[in-house]
């Protein structure tokens, strides 16, 4: 399959900057930085790259509505997402780890294109490894004369999920507790410090060396309809060869499934969690989804950050809810108050019903409360918390049933 | 005025302007959009999500406090979507609160109450335990926190951060577990502690000055004007008269700011909301003769006698800024226009001078000296009345709402003491009540109408709250029984 991130992962000290550039690193920000910004930004128009932190929104179109500076004179800012903290995805910390120059260089463009002179890598507090692996390579870059006039900044989380969304992580940037801003003004109008902010994820961001290098057109031919490029997932569960995989936007369901090994042991497949605990399941009779955007959209569930984990036969789904809602308890920011208080409910009924204390209606109020969350909260962890019950208890009925002693 | 924009709000065409929040401009219209968290002075953080509506187009409810009107915007706040949101909202904040209603200070203004009452979803449907918080924190002089009651709605942590830049309070916690606590190594007393209270929707945050004396649907409430400054902030008396047991027999409960966006926009400070004491306390009820024997005099009686002592060369008077524009029309025409005295002395000195800031609080603590001002009053020196005091060259001594223990000090008694004929008249005693000739009553101002002009020349209307205590009048109306005692005029007693 084509591969366009871990092209040279197989490479040795590929995180080193004298392999990184022997293999043609740091050429496409050469071509970049020779061309006009609007050209470079129309190219990766072209390119369909869509947002991979799991919005999947259209990144030319986003950079686009950065005001241009005549029009709001004064900084603008690139800010790297690397706060990868969805449970199952992995990705973000594969990428850096072994290529950490391929996201420089896609910053560099980037920050080239949006006028940043100021750029900034917001990582996960527990990635203390790929923090020291970018340092270095942020000081190679700079001893190389790579970074031109752009100052990249390192800044590290605490360790708080919804520091992954893109406004509290501006806002924990800005040394304020990660409450999610709501939006409008959108961040590319008034972000990090009340300036134009981009913030685009570490695997979006390293697609941009290739998409210059290549062409946006090429880059576009790769996926599917309005999914260009490649997606990484990162695989975990019940499967024989856990990682990380990529793969063409589009790609079955099936195929992926098929080079992680399959399912572990020979079991029958429950469930796949496509995009990290987040998303609702697909099932066995989802095998043959397309996996981009739009198409897993339609089949009722999102990519997500990529995160896949699979889950065989053995597999209680009424644990697997109160797992996710316990996560997602713990991780709401208390900002509003159907989030706040609905995955604390949602987690303390699941909980009496993994303790065999489950009651007639439970399962419907589960539903019920998972319906009245979602869409009526400031951000996406909100109807997460919705979205989860409410898959969980209509996919699995059973599941729930045998948790309600005499009523089942 | 910005550009005027057509909208439809509940399916009925309407004009505003453009850029207008939803929920502000339903409200100008008459549909109240439910809400805790949004606050005109504090902004919409949207966090309560309790004003929900529906607007065309859009693929999800919004929130009507950061949804803007527009050209043609339709929008909802009646239809069963909202419906269902707002009481799944309700429900929501519902989940943990203690519902201890019957013994909530905050009953019967309660946001929770209210809207329960209106949308809730009357069958509960938690069967968990309620999480337990903080109960009964004391968070500074003023006010108690109950962390358990709150919603975290964050209009007071807004308050002491944007407003009093204070600090005081904070969201602490993350999720579920998040409450309001005090600032570690702090307490809630800055000078506007006491809007915290106002503007918390439920009962978290409640008076402890208040608390527990009245059932807020036994008070009365009046439009006012606080008299502790020159600000004239705007106010509500609340008075409790039918219940005297409730309240230790005090007729003000508590005073409550009222919205005045030229004067003091949402918000009093705590020397005005809590400086009510005096109502009730210590006040004047008979028109006494002191000395050279201790007698009750009828006004008309008072006023013969004291006719024929103002009509004599030596009178001094000491006002004060809390009379009110009619009391200071009714002082000219007696003084002024008739004695043709010269000798006024209204200043504020140490007695009625205190902190400002840049808020609200002026320095002068009297309300209304602009209303002498504008009349043309000048007010002399306190320190040269001492000295004609002590030289003899005044020899009666007319004292409006003022306690001269405060002006001079130590002093004071022996100044006193030098006049052969004082006059006390005003509200309350004062620590040298029992020195004075003559006590005269006169009313508060929560028990009488008039004006105060502020500092800033506008002219503010309080109105009365209560009956006056004992046989108090209003000053204006002492000084035109004077003024008709000095003509010869008979006044309505003399006639019956």
């Amino acid at each position: 399959m084509t591969k366009i991130l871990t092209k040279h992962f197989d490479e040795p000290k590929l995180h080193e900057l004298e392999t990184y550039r022997r293999l043609g690193g740091y050429e496409a920000l050469k071509k970049a930085l020779g061309m006009e910004r609007k050209a470079l930004q129309e190219e990766v128009v072209k390119s369909n790259l869509r947002g991979l932190g799991g919005a999947g929104f259209p990144v030319g179109f986003k950079w686009s509505t950065v005001p241009p500076e005549d029009k709001v004179p004064g900084p603008r800012y690139v800010v790297v997402n690397c706060d990868e903290s969805e449970p199952g995805c992995f990705k973000d910390r594969v990428l850096v780890t072994r290529a950490p120059h391929q996201l420089l260089e896609g910053l560099l463009i980037a920050s080239y294109v949006v006028g940043s002179k100021d750029s900034f890598i917001f990582i996960r507090g527990e990635y203390q490894n790929q923090y020291d692996i970018l340092e270095k390579a942020v000081a190679e870059a700079k001893a190389a004369g790579l970074l031109g006039d752009v100052n990249i900044h390192l800044m590290r989380g605490a360790g708080a999920y919804i520091s992954g969304l893109d406004t509290a992580l501006l806002e924990t940037m800005e040394g304020k507790k990660a409450w999610p801003r709501q939006p409008p003004p959108f961040p590319t109008v008034a972000g990090l410090m009340g300036k134009p902010t981009v913030v685009n994820n570490v695997e979006t961001l390293s697609m941009l060396p290739f998409i210059v290098r290549e062409g946006g057109e090429a880059f576009a031919k790769i996926g599917s309809a309005k999914n260009g490029g490649t997606v990484l997932f990162s695989i975990s569960g019940h499967v024989e060869k856990e990682g990380v995989y990529e793969v063409p936007m589009g790609t079955k369901l099936r195929d992926v499934l098929a080079l992680a090994g399959g399912v572990k042991g020979g079991k029958k497949l429950k469930a796949v969690i496509p995009g990290g605990t987040s998303m609702p399941p697909l099932l066995e009779k989802d095998l043959d989804v397309a996996l981009d955007f739009d198409a897993i959209k339609a089949a009722g569930t999102m990519l997500g950050a990529g995160g896949m984990i699979v889950l065989d036969e053995t597999v209680d789904a009424v644990e697997v809810a109160h797992n996710i809602e316990r996560f997602l308890t713990h991780e709401s920011c208390g900002q509003c108050t159907p989030c706040r208080e609905g995955s604390n409910w949602s987690e303390r009924i699941l909980e009496r019903m993994l303790e065999g204390k489950g009651e007639k209606g439970d399962t419907e109020n589960l539903a019920r409360v998972g319906e009245n969350i979602t869409g009526k909260v400031i951000c996406a962890l909100g109807d997460t918390v919705g979205m989860v019950t409410r898959a969980w208890t209509s996919k699995f009925p059973d599941d729930f049933k045998k948790r309600v002693p005499n009523n089942g | 005025m910005g550009k005027t924009v057509k909208y439809k709000l509940n399916g009925v065409e309407r004009e505003a302007e453009e850029g207008k929040l939803v929920i502000e401009a339903a409200k100008d219209v008459g549909v109240e959009i439910p809400h805790y968290c949004y606050h005109p002075a504090l902004g919409n953080p949207g966090n309560c999500r309790m004003c929900i509506v529906e607007v065309a187009g859009a693929p999800k409810p919004q929130v009507s406090c950061r949804t803007s009107v527009r050209e043609g915007l339709d929008v909802k706040t009646d239809s069963d979507l909202v419906k269902r949101a707002q009481a799944s909202a309700l429900e929501l904040h519902l989940v943990n609160h203690p519902l201890d209603c019957p013994v909530c200070d905050q009953s019967g203004e309660c946001g929770l109450q209210d809207y329960y009452m209106k949308i809730g979803q009357y069958q509960s449907a938690v069967r968990e335990d309620k999480e337990h918080k903080g109960k009964r924190i004391a968070a500074g002089p003023h006010i108690m926190l109950d962390q358990e009651r709150c919603v975290l709605c964050t209009r007071c942590t807004r308050f002491v951060d944007n407003v009093t830049k204070t600090h005081e309070l904070g969201i602490f916690g993350m999720g579920h577990s998040e409450k309001i606590e005090v600032t570690p190594g702090m307490t809630l007393d800055n000078a506007y502690s006491g809007n915290v209270a106002d503007i918390c929707p439920v009962g978290a945050l409640t008076d402890r000055d208040f608390r527990y004396k009245v059932r807020v649907w036994y008070l009365d409430k009046t439009d006012s004007i606080c008299p502790g400054c020159a600000r004239g902030c705007n106010i509500s008396v609340h008075t409790n008269t039918a219940r005297p047991w409730h309240n230790d027999g005090k007729r003000v409960a508590r005073l409550k700011p009222r919205v005045n966006m030229d004067v003091n926009g949402h918000w009093m400070c705590d020397d005005g909301r809590y400086g009510f004491g005096n109502l009730d306390t210590d006040r004047l009820g008979k028109v006494l003769r002191l000395r050279p024997e201790k007698a009750e005099l009828s006004w008309f009686d008072m006023a013969s006698e004291l006719a024929a002592l103002l009509k004599k060369d030596g009178l001094a008077v000491v006002a004060s800024g809390m009379l009110s524009n009619e009391d200071w029309a009714a002082y000219k025409a007696l003084f002024v226009d008739t004695l043709k005295l010269q000798d006024h002395y209204f200043s504020a000195e140490p007695d009625q001078i205190g902190v400002e800031d840049a808020l609200l609080r002026r320095k002068e603590k009297v309300p209304n000296l602009k209303g002498a001002e504008n009349l043309g009053l000048k007010s002399g020196s306190f320190d040269e009345l001492a000295k004609s005091l002590e030289s003899g060259k005044i020899k009666t001594l007319y004292v409006i709402e003022r306690d001269l223990s405060k002006v001079w000090g130590d002093k004071a008694a022996s100044l006193l003491a030098k006049a052969s004929v004082s006059i006390l008249q005003g509200p309350n005693k004062y620590a040298l009540g029992d020195s004075f000739t003559y006590r005269l009553p006169a009313t508060a101002y929560v028990e009488e109408d008039g004006h105060f002009t502020n500092f800033e020349g506008k002219v503010g209307t309080y109105f009365k709250a209560l009956s006056p205590i004992g046989d108090a009048r209003p000053d204006w109306a002492v000084f035109g029984l004077l003024q008709k005692a000095l003509s010869g005029a008979k006044t309505p007693e003399a006639v019956a």
